[in-house]
């Protein structure tokens, strides 16, 4: 097992691995709810609340869990996080859970949140397991507030409700149907890529000009 | 009988689960690489689609009237004792199948199409044959976007596409592409 920092810990999940736009873990929110910022935000932050609070139990009590059944406890324990948060989205903001109706239910089957009990929570002291569940929760959430500010911009013309272009602008009404969802993160996709591609480039040139040899 | 073939046409096509829902990404995503697998994945998933209606039937009828909270719960834990099933006779009847579809086969159980479809049936209220009527259809719907897809796929793996769009970009652009398509399928009842 590799020791990190808590630092490590912390940040890896925002960018170096974010779970949408490096691991494409989670992508059913995150192409099915992020049709408006306020509905991105409301499920980001549910995901928090339900990714943060098993972590700590399943990492609190990870030498209670016997190997065989370990997967199916860790569904629970998220079942249950998941019905709270649906209760209290519910009660809250009425309006935003009927919009993301059964979206809410099943972040339950969210990969992302499966994959770092497995991976990280289960093996790991408390503290260090709430850091990583919250660093993975702010890279999932930021994630989907990216997509959900694009696609609500050009298929709405809007941010949070406020109109942003003025009357004479034309929504691409596309976007905020599925296939902006599939378009967006595609190009978004593209997008890093290419940025990534242009930076590694760059570390190339930079050495052909210093006249050294990249292995 | 109308409304029946409204729903299999509904859940299979104008509301495909993978293309306009955005259920079962993961196997659309991870298994769309040939089409073979394409098939068989499609065809486990429909398999425990029914399976799940059924139970979900079961569960509602019987056991959760009075206990609607622990719906969540008993979906989940209900339907990954059946897939953990499923994974053992296929292990046993068919290796080679079992070896190809590797690691997503208990991914199954974490596939949002599974619980998503329990949960769509108890919110429409749908019976016993409607509900089996309704897996039949997602489950139809599912292989056919994920043949569609490894369809493409294969054929985009011989294109000559800029580099930094190689990986998952192109195939989720694809995905947007047929998605589109798919809601040439919305006017389907509308025009009578």
């Amino acid at each position: 097992m590799k020791t990190t920092s808590p630092v490590t810990d912390m940040t890896r999940g925002i960018w170096q691995e974010n779970p949408v736009l490096v691991q494409l873990l989670g992508l059913c929110p995150a192409l099915a709810v992020t049709n408006s910022v306020a509905n991105s935000l409301a499920m980001g932050l549910a995901t928090t609340f339900v990714l943060l609070g098993s972590s700590v139990l399943v990492s609190s009590a990870r030498r209670l869990v016997p190997t065989e059944v370990r997967i199916s406890t860790y569904i629970l324990i998220i079942a249950t996080f998941v019905t709270v948060a649906d209760m209290v989205l519910q009660a809250v903001v009425p309006d935003i859970h009927k919009e993301l109706g059964a979206f809410v239910a099943l972040i339950v089957v969210n990969c992302l949140i499966l994959s770092r009990q497995e991976a990280f929570a289960s093996k790991r002291p408390v503290g260090r397991a709430a850091l990583d569940a919250l660093g993975y929760s702010i890279g999932f959430t930021i994630a989907l507030v990216i997509m959900g500010s694009v696609r609500e911009l050009l298929g709405s013309g809007t941010l949070l409700g406020w109109p942003v272009f003025g009357p004479s602008f034309e929504p691409w009404v596309i976007m905020i149907l599925p296939p902006g969802g599939f378009l967006t993160l595609g190009l978004l996709l593209v997008f890093l890529s290419w940025w990534q591609e242009r930076s590694v480039r760059s570390v190339v040139d930079d050495a052909a000009a210093t006249g050294r040899k990249v292995a | 009988m109308a409304e029946l073939v409204w729903i299999f046409v509904s859940a299979a096509l104008v509301n495909n689960f993978t293309l306009a829902l955005f259920l079962g990404l993961c196997p659309f995503f991870g298994v769309s690489r040939e089409v073979g697998t394409a098939v068989r994945m499609g065809a486990a998933n429909l398999f425990v689609l029914v399976i799940t209606s059924f139970v979900a039937w079961g569960l509602n009828t019987y056991v959760l009237g009075s206990a609607p909270y622990l719906r969540l719960i008993s979906f989940i834990v209900v339907i990954a004792s059946l897939v953990q099933i499923v994974e053992m006779a296929i292990k046993k009847l068919s290796p080679a199948l079992f070896r190809q579809l590797g690691i997503f086969l208990p991914l199954i159980t974490t596939n949002c199409a599974i619980l998503g479809l329990a949960i769509f049936q108890t919110n429409r209220g749908y019976g016993l044959v409607e509900g089996l009527v309704f897996a039949l259809g997602a489950g139809a719907g599912l292989t056919l976007a994920l043949v569609l897809m490894a369809s493409l796929r294969e054929t985009l793996d011989l294109a000559d596409v800029p580099k930094v769009s190689r990986n998952m970009g192109l195939v989720l652009i694809t995905a947007g592409a047929l998605s589109l398509a798919f809601m040439g399928f919305a006017g389907l009842f509308s025009a009578e």
